[in-house]
């Protein structure tokens, strides 16, 4: 990691609220939050409203806690990408210290806060989260290994075992199916981006899979990676926790991914604008996400 | 820190102290909730 030269005037300003809020990664967070509500939500018990409520916040809040830590430790990296260079660290509208002090304030607040309204097992689960996602996958990983994001992506795949948790107090087979299939949904998503914005990521000295071994050997892993993430998708309905409409749907997305997954492997160019297919399969691969999830708290609340 | 930037500064704090105040307000009420809340599932 190494200091940034930040504009003296800009960083000697206090941070907007703007700049705070862009700070915890708002997008991110609906997909998150989404996912943490269907665990919840799916969870054969009765939630009071005001508790679910305040889980959702917490665990939004600690992603929010995450993607700020992440962005601090990552301001050298961001200021490299075209992606991410206007984020406000950056693009200099904000000092280190303030984010860092940000993420951590808001890391100790959510786990806290998801203590007192939820249980110990919620809130340690988020604590854990937001360690994985700061620590594995931020320090240690991103910058050393293009398996960061196979590894890396159980930090995204907690919410929806975190809303079990925080509903239930305890973790059983189906919050841990879901936790697996946001794990393995994760690589396939990221390498289809990182394929059409590998310039970004080889600039910056990101070891992202296209850049390390190649835009053909990340299109058979987007393949290969697809199957297991099929197979975690399907396995709820196969094994009983869900019923048809979530079989139904979980069968019907999956292989419109497998069709794309196929098309990207089948794809030879080389050039960003020429992979279509690749950002077909991105968009899509939230698509499936945001639908299976959808499918799993539908099917509870009308086969129930 | 130069003097052009005083007021650009004390509109920003200012702009951070309202809405501190505003999640400050939120966050009693909240815990006010969660507590009732609890109360009424422990019944």
């Amino acid at each position: 990691m190494t200091s940034l030269p930040i504009s003296q005037d800009a960083a000697s300003l206090p941070a907007t609220s703007r700049d705070l809020f862009a700070l915890t990664k708002p997008r991110v967070i609906s997909l998150v939050v989404f996912t943490g509500l269907c665990g919840l939500l799916a969870a054969p018990v009765y939630v009071h409203p005001v508790l679910g409520f305040t889980a959702i916040l917490c665990i939004a809040l600690g992603a929010g806690a995450a993607g700020a830590l992440n962005m601090w430790y990552e301001a050298d990296l961001d200021a490299k990408m075209k992606r991410t260079a206007s984020r406000p660290l950056p693009a200099g509208r904000m000092d280190r210290q303030t984010a860092l002090h940000f993420g951590v304030g808001l890391s100790f607040f959510s786990v806290i806060l998801m203590d007192l309204a939820a249980n110990h097992l919620a809130a340690a689960i988020l604590a854990v989260s937001i360690l994985f996602y700061v620590l594995v996958y931020t320090v240690w990983l991103k910058r050393r290994t293009a398996q960061n994001i196979v590894i890396g992506g159980a930090a995204g795949a907690f919410p929806p075992l975190i809303g079990w948790a925080a509903a239930t107090g305890h973790v059983s087979t189906l919050p841990m199916l879901l936790f697996a299939i946001i794990f393995l949904w994760t690589p396939p998503h990221f390498w289809a981006l990182s394929l059409f914005v590998r310039t970004d990521y080889a600039n910056a000295g990101v070891p992202m899979l296209p850049v390390v071994a190649g835009v053909e050997s990340t299109r058979r892993h987007i393949l290969v990676y697809t199957l297991p993430m099929i197979a975690a998708a399907v396995a709820p309905w196969v094994l009983g926790l869900a019923g048809w409409i979530y079989g139904a749907v979980a069968v019907g997305l999956s292989a419109a991914f497998l069709i794309l997954a196929l098309f990207v492997a089948g794809n030879r160019a080389t050039e960003p604008k020429q992979m279509a297919p690749e950002k077909r399969l991105f968009t899509f691969s939230i698509v499936y996400l945001f639908g299976l999830f959808a499918a799993v708290v539908v099917d509870k609340w009308v086969l129930a | 820190m130069s003097p052009e930037l005083e007021p650009e500064i004390r509109r920003r704090q200012r702009e951070r102290a309202k809405i501190m105040a505003i999640l400050l307000i939120l966050f009693a009420i909240l815990i006010f909730a969660v507590t009732i809340a609890k109360m009424t599932v422990n019944q």
